[in-house]
């Protein structure tokens, strides 16, 4: 059957221009500034462009302020204008070893070189709403002391340099090809490289859940934080033009190296294993989220038995990105008028057969 | 990309010289580099290739020190510029700010010659590296006054 699929056009319209007009709210009120959205809900702007998957601060303010704060449609919106721009390459890869630290934890050694440093953190607070903020406010100028010594070791390396951890995975050759999701569809088994970039850009309540999850015992990791930081780190970019790397700025980053359970063999000794995050932007929880599920997916390679979801990288890979599941579930109120109606008309056919049959033969039928 | 081939090697500042003021130049501010390069008299010079904003992917490293990992991408802004005298700068700055690329471009061709490199050097960077650098030792300093001091309770007479 056809059903026509031309006409509201005008409703359309009309429905984007009241979309405009609920966007800006209340006219006698000041029109928030990207400025402001990127200074004051600057967590919101992290979030935007790490499952964004693009670095951009004042873009994702922009896409914030047009989803009206739906930070799932402003990532999409951030991923489609990504699409519209071609790609220079890739960067030299990051050295977060040598990060300007803003935070950096550990719940493994109080006594870690270069300190506990907890900067601006939400931990520690009594989570009671502030009646101040709903005035204007205007917090006391920050506490300052000596800077430190910024030489901060990461403690995965101090625990590797007696071999107590397992070493961080080294490519075969210094050429060695990246895996890279955007230009390659997904297969499995998908290697580290794959799994952590689809980690870094997954939804965040995702991977919350599906760390929890392991930590309820659906695939248990035993996991410590051994090291959370966030800070600067500078990007540097082969340009073959230049003929060496350039500089390119620096963009924040987080950082969790997790610590889990042992793992050794009748050949080696046994040694704890890493699970890794690395989020752009302050985006803690999420990094802490990453790696746990990045331990999680190692089930395989660590020769454990794959029992739980967050085990199983198809499942996980397949249903962490917010952008391909919202997309997914929210075609489901397009027009399916054609689907439907075929739907309805056998069901109609079976319900008169049902019927037909009830009155033709009720004895058997209530024999069954 | 191919290297641009008529590019002439000046005699002023080295590669290190250079990624110094591309380093300090792509942390300051676009009106600010515009402000301090009026300063500066200008040679003839023209754009081998207009600014164009693009992206590049940024790499992790897995564990930190392991195999590399696509991360996700940047925004970033290149030019590239030449001198009538031949020398060629190129400009790389994360973000669109397309002016920054191209201003940033101008300095690295001014750099590599050997009239400019001083005047560039003195009235661009250094009064942006000293901004940079007090900026970092300001926020160094807060984030200093949040490190954890931890004491140990001292239990009976010992």
């Amino acid at each position: 059957m056809y059903v026509a699929v031309k006409g509201g056009e005008r409703a359309i319209e009309h429905a984007h221009r009241l979309l405009a007009h609920e966007r800006r709210g209340n006219p006698d009120t000041p029109e928030i500034a990207l400025a402001q959205i990127s200074g004051q809900l600057g967590l919101a702007v992290d979030r935007v462009m790490s499952e964004g998957s693009l670095y951009d601060r004042e873009l994702a303010a922009l896409a914030i302020k047009q989803a009206r704060g739906d930070m799932i449609e402003a990532i999409f919106l951030l991923r489609a204008f990504r699409a519209t721009l071609p790609r220079f390459g890739a960067s030299e890869p990051l050295d977060t070893a040598r990060m300007e630290v803003r935070r950096r934890i550990s719940s493994t050694f109080k006594d870690i070189p270069g300190g506990q440093i907890l900067g601006p953190t939400f931990d520690y607070t009594h989570r009671l709403l502030d009646p101040q903020l709903a005035e204007n406010s205007s917090p006391e100028a920050p506490a300052i002391s000596e800077p430190l010594d910024m030489a901060m070791p990461r403690v995965t390396d101090i625990l590797g340099r007696d071999g107590l951890i397992e070493p961080s995975p080294q490519p075969a050759s210094d050429d060695a090809a990246v895996g890279d999701l955007t230009r390659e569809p997904l297969s499995f088994p998908a290697d580290r490289d794959l799994r952590l970039q689809n980690l870094s850009r997954a939804d965040e309540g995702f991977l919350l859940a599906m760390g929890y999850s392991t930590q309820r015992g659906y695939g248990r990791n035993h996991p410590f934080a051994g090291e959370i930081r966030f800070g600067e780190v500078e990007v540097e970019f082969f340009a073959e033009d230049a003929g060496f790397a350039v500089p390119l700025g620096s963009i924040e980053l987080t950082e969790c190296q997790m610590v889990n359970q042992f793992k050794g063999s009748a050949t080696e000794a046994p040694c704890f294993t890493r699970g890794y995050g690395l989020v752009f932007g302050q985006c803690e929880r999420k990094s802490m989220s990453m790696a746990l599920v990045d331990r999680s997916l190692r089930a395989r390679e660590l020769g454990e038995e794959v029992l739980a979801p967050a085990q199983d990288e198809e499942f996980v890979m397949s249903h962490s990105d917010n952008v391909q599941a919202t997309g997914f579930v929210e075609h489901l109120k397009l027009p399916h008028y054609v689907d439907f109606q075929s739907e309805l008309g056998l069901l109609r056919r079976l319900r008169k057969e049902f019927a037909e049959g009830i009155s033709d033969e009720p004895v058997r039928e209530a024999a069954e | 990309m191919t290297a641009i081939s008529d590019e002439k090697r000046g005699s002023g500042g080295s590669i290190v010289v250079r990624k110094d003021a591309m380093r300090i130049l792509a942390h300051s501010a676009t009106e600010d580099v515009t402000k301090l390069l009026q300063a500066v008299a200008l040679p003839n010079h023209e754009f081998l290739r207009e600014p164009e904003s693009g992206l590049v992917m940024m790499r992790g490293r897995i564990g930190g020190d392991g195999r590399a990992f696509n991360l996700g991408e940047a925004t970033v802004s290149r030019a590239v510029a030449r001198l009538m005298s031949g020398e060629v700068g190129f400009g790389y700055t994360l973000g669109r700010d397309q002016d920054k690329a191209r201003l940033m471009a101008l300095c690295d061709a001014l750099i590599q010659t050997e009239q400019f490199v001083g005047d560039i050097e003195a009235r661009v960077i250094a009064p942006l590296r000293t901004a940079l650098s007090q900026r970092r030792s300001r926020q160094a300093a807060e984030t200093a006054a949040t490190k954890v001091d931890f004491y140990t309770m001292v239990r009976g007479e010992g």
